[in-house]
């Protein structure tokens, strides 16, 4: 039975195999993250206590980058061979292919994430202050704000010039609200001085926003030529 | 509809110097501030305009995905190109009043913040635009529109506890307003609309005027026969 | 002029077109093309570059929203809801490199809801003699294996209308001679078949109809592949 989520999963899965039989893509981006790392270390380079409260910012930023790297190749594979023209002439709807995009680029900007947490805690110190589990929560919702509205304007750029700069172009600004949150209610958990709650509810309505929106309007960015 | 537009013109002419002379003459001098408060009666009816220009933009980038019509792609482009201007108005002229003021360039004032992500976001918007191929740029737009229109509340609020957290300096101060100024602001704010529908307007019509130019050349390619040589003359080679 | 009415009757157009425009900008790759096409038929659709027969496939397959002009499929207007009765095969493979021919079909059985995925797919890839056991990933086939697994690729969903851009290029006589054989036993048995190519003697014979495009337009219709070259 071929409904949005089993199609989802197909796809997903689909998506999951391709990337680790060519891992070229994946090793690649690690390394690039691990650079991120390190230039913004050697670049910030401030106490322990200032540390703790501006962390959250050059975290976020890093991770920012690496995911713009990793979106941008989001659709690479469905032009090339004009793929995704044989998806559009299917039946299958485009929410499916929405999904499983989002939540591919959504594990992999996880893991780039994974790699480059323990060098952030290694290089700046760091240690919680405040509740420490919600350091996760913070983590799934920012990345989903980033990686749902970047996988939209990764679809749309494929029907403009400069494809990869239009990208972040695109990206950032809207994602301004979902930065401001995430690097806020990381630096509130990290020093302990503010509770992250509110930061945490903005980020949840965020992604409910836009994931609507995204779902709603993502057949018309897919048939567009 | 053509004698209008001369007599908006006029008239925008007069309200905007009626406007200025009130702003620089009439209006009393703060007591705090001085006479550079006066770039309040520009900072503040900028962004007004701005965001007024920009909900415009919002519906008619909705009414072109529900209708696709052309007229309200028009619409939302003019709207966006005069909105940002206007909101780089309200840019310029915040740090021009702060620094003097308090001291200060910048400061992640609600009004300020909030312009400068409006306006780029509808920078965005304008690159957009311009890059994407001629058949696909209302819809792609239209659908940026959107997103950004639903990101401002998102904005709006994130900003607004940013700054109950890290307290800032306030440009263009709390409070109440004395009921002279108050009557100055409106009065630009009037001034500030007419100009507004008078560049629109006229940004209308040129676009309107080019996009019919567009279509013309494009029927006169659809009828006219393709290359100078015909083509029946060549003979088929199978294979 | 056809019957219209009841799609599933064999008298009834599979395909009507009306006056279809598409302009890229300033370019008009169709120019008012009109024309209908019976069910059951193999029809060769000849023409030199630009002419616009990619964009017309392109256009039945719904991929390209036509500037003007309408487009009956199977009796309808709304080409999204017979799609999965259309079977589409254009220039580049369509397939994705990484993954095998059965890899690659199996996924695509699940978008077109296919019963029974695994044996459809084997059956499919047998039926463009190609082996369903090899794992050999796609972008290292030939070339003209690659474009028969593209088209095994557009037959899984066992539709009603084929839409073929190109499918003998670079393809060896040999396949490209059984690949004709596979089209017309296809149309035998009932399926609309489109064959956009420049090589128009391979369908000598095969075809039914031979139709002549020409700067965005249809300048000719015949059965006979000859008639066409007698044209001054």
């Amino acid at each position: 039975m071929s409904t949005v989520p089993s199609l989802t999963r197909a796809t997903l899965a689909k998506d999951l195999r391709l990337e680790w039989r060519s891992k070229d893509a994946i090793n690649s981006m690690l390394f690039f993250s691990l650079l991120v790392v390190v230039i913004f270390s050697f670049s910030f380079d401030p106490t322990a206590e200032e540390s703790r409260r501006i962390v959250g910012g050059l975290v976020w930023v890093a991770f920012l980058f690496a995911a713009v790297v990793a979106l941008n190749q989001t659709w690479a594979r469905e032009i090339r061979n004009q793929v995704l023209d044989a998806y559009r002439v299917s039946p299958a709807p485009a929410n499916a292919l929405f999904l499983a995009k989002v939540l591919g680029n959504f594990i992999f900007v996880t893991v780039l994430q994974a790699l480059m947490t323990p060098l952030f805690i290694v290089f700046y110190n760091l240690r919680a202050l405040g509740p420490a589990y919600q350091l996760p929560i913070v983590a799934a919702l920012g990345t989903w704000a980033l990686v749902v509205n970047g996988t939209f304007f990764a679809a749309m750029s494929l029907r403009t010039r400069s494809r990869e700069i239009m990208l972040p172009l695109l990206l950032f600004p809207i994602s301004i609200p979902a930065l401001l949150a995430m690097v806020e209610a990381t630096g509130a958990i990290l020093t302990g001085e503010f509770s992250a709650k509110f930061w945490i509810v903005l980020l949840a309505a965020y992604d409910v926003v836009f994931t609507i929106a995204s779902l709603f309007l993502f057949g018309f960015v897919l048939q567009a030529e | 509809m053509k004698r209008v537009f001369p007599i908006l013109a006029v008239l925008t002419a007069a309200l905007l110097s009626y406007a200025l002379y009130e702003a620089l003459v009439v209006a009393p001098t703060e007591q705090t501030m001085g006479d550079v408060q006066r770039i309040f009666y520009y900072h503040v009816p900028s962004a007004w305009t701005a965001f007024i220009l920009f909900s415009i933009n919002f519906v008619a980038s909705v009414v072109y995905l529900i209708r696709r019509s052309n007229k309200a792609d028009i619409v939302a482009l003019v709207t966006a190109e005069v909105g940002v201007v206007f909101c780089t108005v309200v840019l310029v002229t915040g740090p021009i009043w702060a620094r003097p003021v308090w001291g200060i360039w910048w400061t992640w004032d609600l009004r300020l913040t909030l312009t400068l992500v409006l306006w780029l976001i509808y920078v965005s918007y304008l690159v957009l635009r311009r890059f994407s191929s001629s058949g696909q740029t209302p819809l792609l737009a239209a659908v940026l529109a959107i997103f950004g229109a639903l990101d401002v509340p998102l904005v709006y609020f994130s900003i607004w506890f940013f700054r109950t957290q890290h307290p800032q300096p306030v440009i263009g101060g709390g409070g109440s307003i004395d009921p002279r100024m108050l009557h100055v602001l409106m009065i630009n704010w009037l001034a500030f609309s007419c100009f507004a529908a008078l560049v629109c307007w006229s940004r209308y019509r040129l676009e309107v005027l080019r996009r019919e130019v567009d279509e013309t050349l494009a029927l006169e390619a659809l009828l006219e026969p393709r290359g100078s040589q015909s083509r029946t003359s060549q003979t088929w080679r199978a294979g | 002029m056809l019957p219209v009415g009841d799609p599933s009757s064999t008298l009834c157009p599979a395909v009507i077109v009306t006056d279809l425009v598409k302009q890229f900008g300033r370019f008009a790759a169709l120019r008012g093309v009109t024309a209908e096409f019976a069910p059951g038929r193999l029809y060769a659709i000849l023409g030199d570059n630009g002419a616009g027969k990619t964009t017309l496939l392109r256009a039945l397959a719904g991929l390209t929203p036509p500037t003007r002009g309408i487009i009956s499929m199977l009796g309808t207007t709304d080409l999204r809801s017979v799609c999965g009765q259309v079977g589409y095969m254009a220039h580049p493979s369509l397939l994705y490199d990484e993954m095998s021919g059965m890899e690659n079909l199996g996924y695509f059985a699940r978008l077109y809801d296919v019963s029974n995925k695994d044996q459809r797919c084997a059956e499919v890839i047998g039926a463009v003699k190609l082996d369903p056991s090899l794992t050999r990933p796609v972008g290292q086939y030939s070339q003209g294996m690659r474009q028969r697994m593209s088209l095994a690729r557009a037959l899984l969903n066992d539709p009603k209308i084929l839409l073929l851009d190109e499918p003998f290029s670079n393809v060896d006589l040999r396949s490209a001679r059984e690949m004709v054989s596979l089209l017309t036993g296809l149309r035998d048995a009932g399926k609309t078949i489109f064959v956009v190519t420049h090589q128009a003697s391979l369908l000598e014979g095969a075809a039914d109809e031979f139709v002549w495009m020409e700067s965005g337009q249809i300048v000719s219709r015949s059965s006979d592949l000859a008639a066409r070259l007698e044209t001054p």
